[in-house]
């Protein structure tokens, strides 16, 4: 038996092994799939390429992209939720909705400027708020991981019920109508100063890809953190890693608030790109397509999740052009082809096929 | 010092009284083997004693509090361990890993478990997925990862049971050199051989009761345990 000093100098190895300098910088590690140095190369030219698209491409292609750039921290929030925790939520859009909804009522009432960033503050507290209450029945009255798919879809159709029936003048929040079926329109988009952040200008298209830049760094630092080994430690063997001393309820909850709040930056972001809400964003078809995009992207890797994402937000916004029926066949028929021939996901499966092809991994 | 104290614990399953007044203790730094046969409610204790399964009746006290009703992370938190009967690591992580997971918090807990991953030689193996380790190396990490957040006491459920000769000798080695730091730790094994190696007090378990405690010599001279138990094993 060597010295203790050596023994704790060799758990001190064992624990914390970074590689590389991106394993140094946190944004690389053992639990996101796709890393090193050609990852992140792809990934900054991929993100100048995109900013700079308005450019060399056409400004209208660029503006119709933000509307599918849009579900992507929905997405993502739902990667980490169900790939990393293990917990499917098929409800993720109700914090759409609550997000979206709460951004109307508060920029309608308080007006144009930069207090519509207030009131997108505000909506994205309120729907944490509701995920943290809703979670909390869930994880600490230890619901089985079952039924909580179930639920949270029922929440959804819940408050899309309740919205579907706001259409009387009684459903008047100060100058805010909430206008049942038809939704609530006129919302005004963020704006500060001359810079008004809609549907028909850039700087939404800007705004939308920093800041999904930013939660995908962040989330690949937070799945390699403690925090995220633990996270995954809950989704392999819940009962094992509370006997390591972990409150995995807690755990839980904080992922169910993560993902609750990434869910009500796509809704506020929706609102202010598109001037409106209605009730069908938080219906069964609504709550059905983020499931799809996670599992045919492979919900194991946010880099898949976010590519899944956006191509299928934009072959079904092409189909629809066709019939809005179509879209929804060949989504369905993605899936259960995703499901047979590629179980980790489409995206994934492909990305693995490539890194292997063109990436020689290091001894 | 009385470190855990079970009194008068009892846990049915429908008809069947799994625990049935249950009566055990545990000083600090003692080692103690829990024998029975099959189906005298060991690993039920186990469970009681980490609040995997809720008593019917009865007090669990761990370090002089009252923990029957503490949520089970709770109570490793205070400093109980459970190593499981069948590993339970996370076999697709790799064993570097599985030790970050298991050191809640840094410290002298981290030592303890150094200290154990060096003994039993898995050290070297900190790339190596976990569930491409030998048997025995998977129950090794399994004890070393009981041990990551420095506890008091930890409960072995069958370490030695798969293994070759040879590693149940060295676990049963690591036990005493377990005990020598002052760890108590409550051993349910079916191994008699391995017991009376390890020649510490024993508790034996019979229908859900307490049927006999002492040292391994006297439990085995005891002509009704041989009849219940050891007497299968003899004949």
């Amino acid at each position: 038996m060597s010295s203790p000093e050596h023994a704790v100098a060799s758990t001190a190895r064992l624990v914390e092994s970074p590689h590389s300098f991106f394993e140094k910088l946190g944004i690389d590690g053992p639990l996101t799939i796709f890393g090193g140095p050609v990852y992140w190369s792809l990934f900054l030219l991929t993100l100048v390429a995109v900013l700079l698209f308005p450019l060399y491409g056409s400004v209208f292609a660029a503006l119709n992209f933000t509307n599918f750039l849009i579900n992507a921290p929905l997405a993502l929030g739902l990667a980490l939720l169900w790939g990393y925790c293990g917990v499917l939520s098929f409800g993720q859009v109700a914090f759409f909705g609550i997000a979206g909804y709460a951004y109307g009522i508060m920029a309608i009432n308080w007006g144009l400027g930069p207090v519509t960033f207030l009131a997108a503050a505000g909506a994205l507290a309120l729907a944490s708020l509701v995920a943290a209450a809703f979670g909390y029945f869930l994880f600490y009255g230890r619901v089985s991981s079952w039924i909580i798919p179930v639920l949270t879809l029922v929440l959804t159709l819940v408050l899309e019920t309740f919205l579907g029936q706001t259409a009387g003048l009684e459903w008047r929040l100060g100058q805010a109508q909430l206008g049942g079926f038809n939704g609530m329109t006129n919302i005004p988009s963020l704006t500060v100063g001359s810079v008004s952040f809609n549907g028909f200008s850039l700087p939404l298209f800007y705004l939308v890809v920093v800041l999904i830049a930013v939660i995908l760094i962040g989330l690949r630092v937070l799945a390699n953190s403690h925090f995220g080994h633990v996270v995954m430690a809950v989704q392999e063997d819940s009962e094992r890693t509370e006997l390591l001393g972990y409150d995995i309820r807690r755990y839980q909850l904080v992922v169910f608030i993560i993902a609750g709040f990434l869910a009500g930056l796509s809704g506020v972001l929706y609102a202010t790109w598109g001037n409106f809400i209605q009730p069908s964003s938080v219906g069964l078809l609504a709550a059905t397509l983020p499931v799809l995009w996670v599992a045919v992207g492979g919900r194991r890797s946010l880099s898949s999740v976010l590519i899944g994402t956006i191509a299928l937000s934009a072959l079904s916004d092409t189909l629809a052009v066709y019939s809005g029926e179509l879209a929804f066949v060949v989504m369905g028929a993605l899936l259960l082809f995703g499901m047979m021939a590629a179980p980790d996901g489409i995206v994934i499966t492909v990305l693995r096929f490539l890194a292997k092809l063109f990436v020689r991994r290091p001894p | 010092m009385t470190l855990l104290a079970l009194k008068g614990v009892r846990r049915s399953f429908g008809g069947i009284v799994a625990a049935d007044g249950v009566d055990l203790t545990l000083d600090s730094g003692e080692c103690r083997c829990l024998i029975g046969p099959n189906g005298a409610g060991k690993s039920t204790v186990f469970k009681l004693i980490m609040g995997l399964l809720r008593p019917d009746a009865g007090s669990i006290r761990f370090d002089g509090r009252e923990i029957t009703h503490e949520q089970p992370f709770r109570r490793v938190q205070r400093g109980l361990s459970m190593k499981y009967q069948t590993t339970r690591i996370f076999s697709n992580l790799t064993v570097a890993q599985n030790m970050f997971i298991a050191c809640r918090r840094t410290g002298d807990a981290s030592d303890l478990a150094s200290w154990g991953l060096e003994m039993l030689g898995l050290s070297a193996h900190g790339e190596r997925r976990a569930g491409a380790l030998s048997y025995g190396q998977q129950h090794w990490l399994e004890i070393c990862m009981a041990l990551g957040n420095g506890p008091r006491a930890v409960l072995m459920d069958e370490p030695t049971a798969g293994m070759t000769p040879e590693e149940g000798r060295s676990t049963a080695a690591f036990i005493k050199e377990l005990e020598g730091k002052g760890i108590a730790a409550i051993v349910i094994e079916h191994d008699m051989g391995f017991v009376r190696d390890l020649d510490v007090p024993t508790t034996v378990l019979h229908q859900g009761r307490v049927f006999r405690q002492g040292r391994m010599a006297e439990i085995e001279a005891d002509p009704e345990v041989q009849r219940i138990y050891l007497g299968e094993a003899h004949d």
